[in-house]
């Protein structure tokens, strides 16, 4: 089931692309290596301060660019619980389904956190709120398979379970 | 209510009498294609204990990224995709004998009017100038499609760009896509399919259908059909491997908005570093030096675009501080070059002539840039980094544009050289 997650909010802008997030460069990398660079040319204290549990709140077009599903694997592997956004690029959004890292499309969440502020994200429901400053905002909620997904962990996960059913 | 092509491919596989944007569905793939990614796709199977796929005959293999092996890696994951496509039984698999992907599957007949495709490679939407719903998914989606056969769809939103007019001499169908991706952004087609209509839509050869549905993923979109007709048809004959229908949307189909687009006063188009909607004309892109020059890709390397390039490059030479990479599609665009002497004009030009891959395109191999090195390419896309150190830069642009730099040894218009329809004469 997923549950009711509370964390750290980290801001981010527009057009956030998958080479800034798990650029090129490391892309040969083991994962240890590659998550220490993750979206440093846009915050250099993003990948050394996150804790296990923040969430990235962010604008338009989260996670454009190539297919790479390095991009929603290196997130993940930081520990961040969910990333919410205004959009998402169309793959990345496929991609985090896929390894079972939580999203929720937002267009007002943007602009009502400041980075640092305390969230929390219902999934099922797409809620976000802004304990902070005790404000709720409504995503679009994902379709029930689509959350099966999310609940098992990934879709490889979720195809392991349906076949030992 | 009439559907769009999009909602009409997804009802149809999904086993639905109609389907409405917004809605999600399960779908039979159609056909599945990989690249070197079938590596990893095996490995994940394989970890979940997963030893067949769905169906051999509806999985097309090749490898294209990285051909020859540029690295002793990736000629250890060529071994796993070579061991993984005889466990599996892949019933069509090109190995590094055939050229890029999004060329080589509709020459060799798989992509047909109406079918559902998924690719690993987000430039899969090039089979939408086919009338074929072609889309990129990751590693592990291509995963669950290789064992079940199916995948969830969230029905896009459809807009169309409605084209008309004749494009000026040397301006081409990438100058088109790239002027939209700098009119309505990088994102105006996000999460939705998009139908490239009108006369000027009809009137378009299939390569020239084929870059702009292409680059139709990065201005966002899901999909981006072209609706087949009798050039789809006569391209097919010989090569389909299954009969097939054309398909086409209903008169009523709703669409959320049209776009009307006229060519007929259109410049070169030139996408500036690091984004391919930080679009310029030729005329604001002048006299920047370029180090580099490819004509190649999945987006512009076919015949067509050597042609355009040989026209230009005839009898002159590649300006001496200009390397120039040539690297045709496939290898029946390589043979057809070769045969009607467009590579002799090339190689002539100065020209260097790669193997059918996406090498350079990506910053692979086969010519990436150092830094403070400048390149103009016809491929499609610039972020930073993409081929080969941080502090290069892209440039994109038509085959025309790129040749006619490529003389300069600067960004240059191509419109002053030779035009269109003197290749015959040549």
């Amino acid at each position: 089931m997923l549950k009711i997650m509370r964390g750290k909010v980290w801001k981010f802008g527009d057009n956030v692309d998958t080479d800034v997030i798990t650029p090129g460069i490391y892309m040969d990398a083991p994962m240890e290596e590659m998550k220490k660079h993750v979206l440093e040319a846009m915050n250099p204290r993003f990948p050394r301060e996150v804790q296990p549990g923040d969430v990235i709140i962010a604008g338009k077009n989260f996670g454009c660019g190539s297919s790479r599903e390095t991009a929603p694997n290196a997130i993940q592997a930081l520990g961040v619980a969910a990333v919410v956004a205004a959009s998402f690029g169309r793959i990345f959004f496929r991609n985090a389904i896929a390894i079972g890292l939580p999203i929720i499309t937002c267009p007002q969440a943007a602009e009502h956190f400041q980075e640092g502020e305390e969230a929390e994200l219902d999934i099922p429901q797409a809620l976000v709120k802004n304990l902070t400053r005790d404000s709720t905002h409504s995503g679009e909620v994902l379709a029930g398979e689509v959350l099966d997904i999310l609940s098992a962990g990934g879709i490889l996960a979720w195809l392991k379970s349906r076949r030992a059913a | 209510m009439g559907m769009t092509m999009a909602e009409k491919i997804l009802s149809r596989a999904s086993g639905q009498y109609e389907v409405a944007p917004g809605q999600f569905v399960t779908a039979k793939i159609d056909l599945a294609m990989a690249h070197e990614a079938i590596a990893s796709v095996f490995v994940s199977l394989a970890s979940i204990g997963w030893d067949k796929v769905w169906d051999p005959s509806r999985i097309v293999v090749l490898l294209d990224h990285y051909v020859p092996a540029c690295t002793e890696r990736y000629a250890d994951i060529h071994k796993v995709v070579r061991y993984a496509v005889k466990q599996w039984g892949i019933k069509h698999y090109y190995g590094e004998r055939a050229g890029i992907c999004h060329q080589v599957l509709p020459e060799k007949g798989h992509v047909l009017p109406g079918m559902l495709i998924v690719g690993t490679d987000s430039h899969t939407t090039t089979y939408g100038a086919f009338g074929a719903a072609g889309t990129g998914i990751g590693f592990s989606e291509m995963a669950y499609v290789f064992a079940t056969g199916q995948l969830w769809f969230k029905v896009p939103e459809t807009i169309r760009f409605s084209l008309t007019g004749a494009f000026p001499d040397n301006v081409f169908s990438k100058d088109l896509i790239l002027f939209l991706a700098g009119k309505f952004s990088s994102e105006v087609a996000q999460y939705k399919s998009v139908e490239f209509i009108g006369p000027l839509a009809e009137e378009m050869s299939l390569s020239s259908r084929m870059t702009m549905s292409n680059m139709a993923v990065e201005i966002g979109a899901k999909f981006g059909f072209f609706v087949p007709d009798q050039k789809v048809s006569r391209f097919l004959e010989g090569r389909a491997k299954e009969s097939f229908a054309l398909i086409a949307p209903d008169a009523h189909a709703r669409y959320e908005k049209t776009y009307e687009i006229d060519v007929s006063s259109l410049e070169p188009q030139v996408a500036f570093p690091f984004s391919v909607d930080n679009v310029r004309p030729i005329t604001e892109a002048r006299d920047i030096q370029i180090h580099q020059a490819f004509i190649g890709s999945c987006t512009n390397g076919r015949l067509e675009d050597l042609h355009v390039a040989a026209k230009i490059l005839r009898g002159k030479q590649v300006h001496p501080d200009v390397r120039l990479l040539v690297t045709p599609a496939s290898w029946e665009v390589y043979r057809q070059a070769m045969q009607d002497g467009t590579l002799e004009t090339l190689i002539d030009a100065g020209a260097i002539i790669e193997n059918s891959s996406c090498g350079p395109c990506f910053g692979a191999h086969l010519g990436l840039l150092g830094s403070d090195e400048n390149c103009i390419a016809s491929i499609n896309r610039n972020f930073k980094g993409r081929m080969g150190s941080p502090k290069a830069q892209v440039f994109l642009a038509s085959p025309a544009t790129v040749a006619a730099s490529a003389l300069e040894g600067k960004i240059a218009d191509p419109r002053g050289c030779a035009t269109k329809g003197e290749w015959e004469k040549c």
